[in-house]
């Protein structure tokens, strides 16, 4: 039996995907979920094998339930106006349904998604997570797990971020949070927000600089005003320069 | 129409000022002559070829001004316009005047010593014309300027109002599209209830693009369609009380400027909290004028990062600016977890 979990905020959404669904006897709608919250709970519980998402949703939106998730599974996007998004999921290919939908056209996202391998399916859902431009609240916020709970940073109380492995170090006033993404992916998400990457391995918001001071041969150290000290390699002095106008 | 008769008895009393204006400069001018000791005849045939030379030249410069006015030299196109036409009238009065009476020695020498007189009055004169009637129509063509530029004003005003208050949300639609598609299956009953309203709700759109003001409750009215809709998508979570003073709901107010804020509250209240959502709109009047609040839960951590909040509120001081001419007429407060958006409505009573 294919395991099947819809998520939505609007209750006859849900209702409509899942009456398409009833006719196709070998799945089955295990949970019908109101927001992203119950959306991960009820992910990691069933382990669905496909899921209906919608975007807009209270708190976080569905691409930010989605880097919560370990293991992202196969999704079929439910969305009504998401004209950014659309070129995203078909360059991932992720499939979409654009709300209302036909029957036939549910019909096709579900031929398609029995086409594609289990392997297949996976990449494309993290190939679309990966994609700094996707999440239209990327560039105010980021959504952490902490300790189980679900912790949202607005962009502004970010201080700076540090490289850690798989992981990225995001420190606040609140304490140091993880978020498994590349350095690379916040380089481009927090561009326009007065982060830059003075390092491989720090991005700092600009607006915390008190002293840039000479470090070493060729390098600096950024000293913060929360007082932490952090390096500048030779290419992110260069820009904290062309941005500080010095 | 009232503008262009207005125009015409100007222009006819101009014109009366101007038939008056030469007989009496021509009295004076017969009674100067006659004083000196000149016949009746010199002097009436002296200050009538000279006056009536001068006011023809003056017409020819106030119709060549109607057809030609001088740009940025116009000081100097008036100093050598009358210049060279005082010149002129001078020696065509002299010739005339000399054919006429050849034999009195004392005329004409006495027309060869007044020379210098004559010509300060016909430079004079001519000045004069010229620089009033270069006033007169640079007013006129700056009073043409300005229509054109208040019509465009108006007509860019207009555009701007039209397009402000045509911004209907296209997810609200396609969402609400989606929730008949689902009634439709399972209760089509409902679903022709939903079509009917949100068509109401779509017309009241259209229709009232002719009505600038409409009443507090007519707008009220409009809004309950529209809530009945969204309350239709979100079922329990979405809950509102209206509160209306029976002062204030016979108000006048703009057109479809409550719904957006609704809606703008609707939208932050329903993403940025986890809960049921109350909204409450209240209207009351007050000193200012009709006070109407709208509020909705929020969260003070996250809001700042919930996108899209401004932008409603933005176009609605923008229209309110726009109809009002004030910038304060839109407030935003916040008490703990409500956020209260306010609108003020100036009276005009």
């Amino acid at each position: 039996m294919t395991k099947a979990i819809i998520i939505d905020d609007e209750p006859l959404a849900r209702g409509i995907v899942k009456e398409y669904l009833s006719n196709h006897t070998d799945m089955e709608v295990v949970m019908e979920c109101g927001d992203g919250f119950e959306g991960i709970k009820a992910i990691q519980q069933h382990q669905p094998d496909l899921i209906f998402l919608d975007i807009q949703m209270p708190k976080i939106n569905g691409f930010e339930m989605l880097e919560l998730i370990d293991k992202p599974p196969a999704v079929v996007f439910t969305t009504a106006f998401e004209e950014y998004a659309i070129k995203a999921f078909e360059s991932h290919a992720i499939d979409y349904l654009l709300k209302p939908f036909s029957k036939d056209r549910f019909e096709k996202a579900i031929q398609k998604w029995r086409q594609q391998s289990r392997q297949e399916r996976e990449e494309a859902t993290q190939s679309l997570i990966n994609n700094p431009t996707i999440n239209p609240s990327q560039q105010n916020r980021v959504v952490v797990k902490d300790n189980g709970k679900i912790r949202i940073i607005p962009v502004s109380q970010i201080q700076y971020l540090e490289a850690a492995d798989d992981y990225v170090k995001i420190h606040t006033a609140d304490g140091i949070f993880l978020k498994n993404k590349t350095m690379g992916y916040f380089e481009e998400a927090l561009e326009a927000q007065n982060f830059i990457r003075i390092h491989r391995s720090y991005i700092i918001n600009v607006q915390l600089i008190t002293r840039i001071d000479p470090y070493e041969k060729e390098n600096h150290l950024a000293i913060l005003s929360i007082g932490a000290k952090l390096p500048v390699s030779k290419a992110g002095y260069a820009k904290l320069k062309q941005v500080l106008g010095i | 129409m009232q503008g262009s008769t207005r125009t015409v008895s100007r222009k006819l009393k101009l014109g009366i000022a101007f038939g008056l204006w030469w007989p009496f400069w021509m009295a004076m001018h017969y009674s100067v002559l006659n004083n000196f000791g000149f016949s009746f005849a010199e002097s009436f045939v002296d200050s009538v070829t000279s006056n009536v030379l001068l006011a023809g030249i003056c017409l020819l410069i106030i119709n060549n001004m109607r057809y030609y006015l001088p740009g940025k030299e116009k000081y100097w196109y008036v100093l050598a316009i009358s210049l060279a036409l005082s010149i002129i009238w001078l020696l065509t009065t002299r010739v005339v005047l000399w054919a006429c009476f050849k034999q009195d020695d004392a005329y004409t020498q006495s027309l060869t010593r007044s020379s210098n007189v004559r010509f300060a009055f016909g430079f004079l004169m001519t000045g004069c014309l010229t620089m009033l009637s270069l006033l007169w129509y640079t007013q006129k063509e700056q009073q043409a300027t300005d229509e054109l530029k208040r019509e465009a004003e108006k007509l860019a005003k207009d555009a701007e109002l039209f397009k402000l208050r045509q911004q209907l949300q296209p997810h609200f639609l396609f969402n609400s599209l989606n929730s008949i598609s689902a009634l439709a299956g399972s209760q089509p009953e409902k679903a022709r209830h939903m079509i009917e309203q949100l068509s109401d709700f779509l017309r009241g759109t259209i229709k009232k693009e002719e009505k600038q003001l409409v009443s507090l409750q007519e707008e009220i009215k409009y809004l309950e369609l529209y809530l009945d809709i969204e309350k239709v998508r979100f079922g329990h979570r979405l809950q509102t009380t209206i509160e209306v003073d029976e002062q204030a709901s016979g108000r006048m107010i703009p057109s479809l400027i409550l719904q957006p804020v609704v809606e703008n509250a609707i939208k932050f209240g329903l993403y940025d909290t986890m809960d049921d959502v109350m909204i409450t709109i209240k209207a009351n009047i007050t000193d200012q004028g009709l006070k109407i609040s709208v509020s909705n839960p929020f969260d003070p951590f996250t809001a700042a990062s919930v996108p899209g909040t401004g932008f409603g509120l933005a176009s609605i001081k923008r229209r309110l600016y726009l109809l009002y001419g004030r910038n304060n007429l839109v407030e935003i407060q916040k008490e703990a977890t409500i956020f209260n958006t306010i609108l003020i409505i100036p009276s005009f009573t």
